[in-house]
């Protein structure tokens, strides 16, 4: 390492290549253009190369890799969901995510903390069992217990959360774990990159243009490019391009607001969550506490933060752990998050021959980045939806036959 | 503190509000097919810009329109439906 080091500091030129290669021009054409160059898309450009060959591929990022919501988010991954297409789906997302250090040799930090889904009431309760059962049918690891075993695994806890919403038990899913969410972005960046996928940040798509019903290409800040196929993961931009493509969805979009303490010493080993309280809290390998709660309760399209917004989360927070309350906020910031009326998201076909989305990720997204990218470069190839998001169409509104996932999906109703 | 403007109450704290939505018509459940009521139903407009939202003022449950953009979180103006002159 320090000979390393002694080469950085002796060169006139930088000795090592930067992460991603920078390129100057877009090409006329590419085989499939991915819109958006945060973890959903650049996981698609990777398994697009790694999976099926295809490296002709062009991601668009307006701004920088992973710097909407892929670095906005609270970085929980878990899969303990409530329907059987939510269950599969993450679980595969999971095991996915247990191996990619490796896959990338690169450090995610992903840490298995076990997760606790607080229930303060017997209505929560009944929900925690439902979704144990129906994890549990599908080979995930979740179970029900009591607040003595909260208490045993986070002895710093007010059970009875400030006297007014007592902890009647909690969903406890022991695969729940924490990453590093830049580096799951730079990861898969990286390794589209090395396998010949461009990445070009600072580009944003002005249009798309459709003949007969088809994608033919895509209008940009540097020029017109022609393609066949084109993947849209934009989280909270995802009706502006749906616009520019000529098609209705139901996404609606409210910021999503989260925040970290100052650091401190290691005490909290798992993640917790209450829907009732709405919060969810882990502690960052910095020592950070990372906070979210639920969304902004009217839609804005922007990144701006409020201040009601700390001292509502902050108050929750206290009920859970009053030793906190000299503890200060360092950061807060929000996120654009493209909701959906049953809280599952909408992957795949469209109206439009060629245009496949990956979108209504609302609150939800992050723990789904690897298997997002592995779906949808599947479903970009084979021009159908694969097995595992047929659950997730576009096409389930105007069937009436939603997937109902909002008992799991986030907090705060 | 962001303040929202009540027609009858005045400016108020935006906590005092329910948000519900942009305003959109209803189309005729008796005659309209399932893809326009599913439409009606589930779509909905969710490019920014200025829009007309139903707002409820919840202490004196005053309903009201206010003209809003969504992009800059700034109200325009508000006032009570049929008085839009």
């Amino acid at each position: 390492m320090p000979w390393r080091l002694l080469r950085f500091g002796l060169s006139k030129s930088h000795p090592e290549p930067r992460m991603f290669t920078a390129h100057d021009k877009l090409k006329p054409s590419y085989d499939v253009v991915i819109i958006g160059g945060g973890g959903h898309g650049l996981a698609s450009a990777y398994y697009l190369a790694r999976d099926h060959g295809i490296t002709n591929v062009a991601v668009l990022e307006k701004g920088y890799i992973g710097g909407g919501n892929t670095g906005r988010n609270t970085t929980i991954i878990r899969s303990n969901y409530l329907t059987p297409e939510g269950v599969k789906f993450y679980d595969k997302s999971v095991q996915l995510y247990q191996d990619l250090s490796t896959e990338f040799d690169l450090n995610l930090f992903y840490s298995t903390r076990g997760h606790f889904t607080l229930a303060h009431t017997d209505s929560a309760m009944r929900t925690m069992r439902w979704r144990a059962e129906v994890n549990k049918h599908y080979g995930i690891a979740s179970e029900v217990v009591g607040p003595e075993e909260v208490k045993r695994q986070t002895p710093q806890i007010d059970l009875s959360c400030g006297g007014h919403a007592p902890i009647q038990g909690a969903l406890y899913h022991a695969p729940g774990a924490v990453a590093r969410h830049d580096a799951v972005a730079w990861g898969y960046g990286r390794g589209a990159d090395m396998r010949g996928a461009e990445i070009h940040q600072q580009t944003a798509v002005t249009g798309i243009e459709v003949k007969g019903g088809k994608v033919v290409g895509v209008h940009t800040t540097k020029g017109f490019i022609s393609t066949n196929k084109v993947i849209c993961a934009v989280a909270g931009f995802t009706p502006r391009i749906t616009d520019m493509v000529g098609f209705k969805t139901p996404i609606f979009v409210h910021p999503l607001q989260a925040m970290v303490s100052e650091p401190m010493k290691p005490w909290l080993d798992t993640i917790l969550v209450s829907g009732s309280l709405h919060i969810y809290v882990s502690q960052s390998a910095r020592g950070e506490l990372v906070m979210g709660a639920s969304l902004d309760p009217y839609e804005v399209q922007s990144t701006r933060s409020t201040l009601d917004f700390p001292e509502g989360l902050a108050a929750h927070l206290l009920d859970m752990f009053p030793f906190l309350s000299h503890s200060k906020v360092v950061r807060q910031w929000a996120g654009m998050a493209d909701m959906t009326p049953d809280f599952a998201p909408i992957m795949g076909m469209t109206p439009v021959e060629g245009f496949y989305l990956d979108s209504g990720w609302g609150t939800w997204g992050f723990k789904a980045t690897p298997v997002c990218g592995k779906t949808m470069a599947w479903t970009a190839v084979n021009d159908k939806p694969h097995e595992l998001i047929t659950g997730f169409s576009l096409d389930r509104f105007r069937n009436y036959s939603l997937t109902g996932e909002k008992g799991a999906a986030s907090v705060g109703h | 503190m962001k303040l929202m403007t009540c027609p009858i109450n005045g400016t108020r704290p935006i906590s005092e509000f329910a948000y519900w939505g942009e305003i959109r018509p209803a189309p005729d459940a008796d005659t309209c097919s399932d893809d326009q009521w599913a439409e009606y139903v589930f779509h909905r407009n969710g490019a920014p810009g200025v829009k007309k939202e139903w707002w409820c003022h919840t202490p004196s449950n005053t309903w009201f329109i206010a003209e809003r953009d969504t992009e800059k979180d700034k109200v325009l103006r508000t006032y009570l439906h049929g008085d839009d002159k």
